[in-house]
């Protein structure tokens, strides 16, 4: 009994954190231009994809490879703000928004031109003997997902706490016309922000695509559970993002374990619904 | 121009048979009055929903559940199962609608994710991923609306009543205000407009829209499965506002006539389909960001202009 309980939490919490992963690259871009960043889904798949290739086709070591693709994806990020956005000539946030959905089919398109339709299998980091812990069953990946989240999550509170790029960045999501006023780039704060986004979905794509399959649309779902992960949390809130992407993950299993799991969805998104009919700015939000 | 376009639609059978081509000018039919009513809740109301293939979807499964395992007859069938999407519409609008934004964006397609894994899941009422087949026609009498031309004058008849409606509505004092609540929700609230009620009132007109036109698709194409009724079909209808002009009833018609014709003319690029597709969206969005029809509009204006400027100032040279 218990130890069903501490599965489901396990399985809740690896998901979740892959949910927070992607959630905050939807936040950051949000916070610098007042956008939903569709593409953020693709970034998602592009770096299991840059991962496979990495692996097995250029036969580089796993640590080399995992940080190649996560730069990788952060790269194809800021050419999609820098060739796709930037020329937009609109302020309107639903044209806006729509670009990146038209930017995201194209990403999806040369993805599946790319490396196929096919279903890929993605080795995990380390060895996938599953680990017994209080006699629930945990995968090795598992563990390196939860860690290398705390990782990410750590960098980027660093980055934004600490160096100057962080605090202009800050400035610009408080107030985008102060901080122009004092003289801070736009157009390298958006593409920073860009850049981020990428890292961030890249490193969800790596981590998560061994335990679920890889193909060209593996993101699609994930990427749209980040984003309510991110309205859950309050969008825009960092922390709102990890705890919304955390509580989505354990809603999740824990319904698929004692409800039903072919409903496992709809109880999660239900559960956003109700949510923000009650804070109808998040969880966190202000 | 109503009457042209009647007219135009009136004849277009007699020069066209091939069944094909009826075919896709029927899908735009039925895809146009989702298209009208979401764009009255874009464009005139300024709000975004991302889940209006939900409404699509129940109203289609209603009506195909309702006569074709219980055996109702259609038409009532059809106007029984737009009452009740109403009732769901304002069900979900009253505390959704106060979202706003990004947050709103994220509701409805949380709604329309639930009702896409309902319909797929609960496989004893709905069939489940297979689909459900063995919807009937419509018919008058004994006059089945069986084949493409017969259907054509069915389905361009439904939109064009739509059409004229929404034309109606935003030049009537009600669709004034929902303009003004799309420029500016405070001043239109200052201005006596009761936003709530007027966003409320709006999204379950285009709820109501979406489902005759589902009822529509089920018995025009007698199956319909899940796959018709999710996330992506709900973004492509909001690409057709865009693409149209958010705002603009004529653009709407051109908005749903351009995506659903697109797949047919890039069906030789075949494998770099996504590709073409994407980027005449993002071409679009990117030169003509107001639409197609009002942006090509304004820029033709605006060189008039500019060329009539120029023989002014070669009068006042010479």
């Amino acid at each position: 009994m218990f130890q069903d309980l501490l599965q489901y939490v396990f399985s809740g919490l690896t998901n979740g954190a892959i949910y927070a992963l992607i959630a905050l690259g939807f936040c950051v871009v949000n916070n610098t231009m007042g956008i939903v960043n569709f593409v953020q889904v693709d970034f998602v798949t592009l770096g299991g994809m840059l991962m496979f290739s990495c692996l097995l086709g250029a036969g580089l070591p796993m640590v080399p490879g995992l940080l190649l693709a996560v730069a990788g994806v952060a790269v194809v990020a800021m050419v999609v703000e820098r060739f796709g956005l930037r020329p937009a000539r609109s302020n309107n946030h639903l044209v806006l928004i729509f670009l990146t959905v038209g930017l995201s089919i194209i990403l999806r398109g040369i993805i599946k031109l790319v490396w196929g339709k096919n279903r890929m299998a993605l080795p995990p980091l380390t060895t996938d003997h599953p680990i017994t812990i209080f006699g629930a069953s945990v995968l090795p990946q598992a563990l390196w997902i939860l860690l290398l989240t705390i990782v990410a999550i750590s960098l980027l509170t660093w980055f934004f706490y600490k160096t100057s790029l962080g605090l202009s960045m800050r400035a610009v999501a408080s107030n985008p016309k102060a901080a122009a006023v004092v003289g801070i780039p736009a157009g390298r704060i958006r593409l920073t922000s860009y850049a981020i986004a990428g890292a961030l979905g890249g490193l969800a794509g790596v981590l998560v695509t061994p335990i679920t399959t890889l193909n060209y649309d593996v993101g699609v779902l994930l990427g749209l559970k980040g984003f309510a992960a991110a309205i859950l949390g309050g969008f825009g809130s960092f922390p709102g993002a990890v705890f919304g992407g955390l509580i989505l993950g354990l809603l999740e299993s824990l319904s698929a374990g004692y409800l039903s799991s072919a409903y496992k969805d709809v109880v999660a998104f239900v559960v956003l619904l109700l949510v923000l009919c009650v804070r109808p700015k998040g969880l966190l939000g202000k | 121009m109503v009457v042209m376009l009647s007219t135009l639609l009136m004849l277009f059978p007699l020069f066209e048979d091939n069944p094909y081509t009826l075919g896709v000018t029927n899908l735009i039919a039925i895809n146009t009055i989702v298209v009208l009513g979401l764009n009255l809740f874009i464009g005139y109301a300024g709000q975004i929903s991302l889940g209006h293939a939900a409404f699509f979807g129940l109203g289609a499964y209603g009506s195909a559940i309702t006569t074709g395992t219980y055996g109702l007859p259609p038409w009532p069938a059809m106007l029984l199962v737009a009452m009740a999407v109403g009732c769901i519409a304002l069900f979900v609008g009253i505390p959704v609608l106060r979202l706003s934004g990004h947050y709103l964006a994220m509701a409805t397609l949380g709604f329309n994710f639930v009702v896409h894994s309902v319909l797929l899941e609960w496989d004893t009422l709905t069939g489940g991923p297979s689909g459900f087949s063995g919807i009937p026609y419509l018919a008058f009498g004994d006059f089945s609306f069986d084949d493409e031309v017969r259907l054509h004058y069915l389905l361009w008849s439904f939109t064009m009543i739509c059409l004229l409606l929404c034309l109606n509505l935003v030049r009537s004092g009600v669709g004034r205000g929902l303009s003004a609540l799309a420029e500016d929700e405070t001043a239109a609230a200052a201005l006596g407009v009761n936003t709530r009620l007027a966003k409320i009132k709006i999204f379950v007109l285009s709820a109501v829209m979406a489902s005759l036109a589902g009822s529509l698709f089920a018995h025009c194409y007698s199956f319909i499965s899940p796959d018709s009724f999710g996330i992506f079909t709900s973004t492509d209808m909001v690409i057709m506002v865009v693409i149209g002009g958010m705002g603009s009833i004529w653009g709407s018609l051109f908005g749903a006539g351009l995506i659903t014709l697109l797949p047919e003319w890039i069906g030789v690029f075949e494998n770099y389909k996504d590709f073409v597709h994407g980027g005449i969206l993002v071409l679009v969005l990117m030169f003509l960001p107001q639409g197609l029809i009002s942006g090509l509009k304004d820029m033709v204006t605006v060189r008039l202009a500019l060329h009539k400027q120029k023989g002014k100032q070669k009068d006042a040279a010479t």
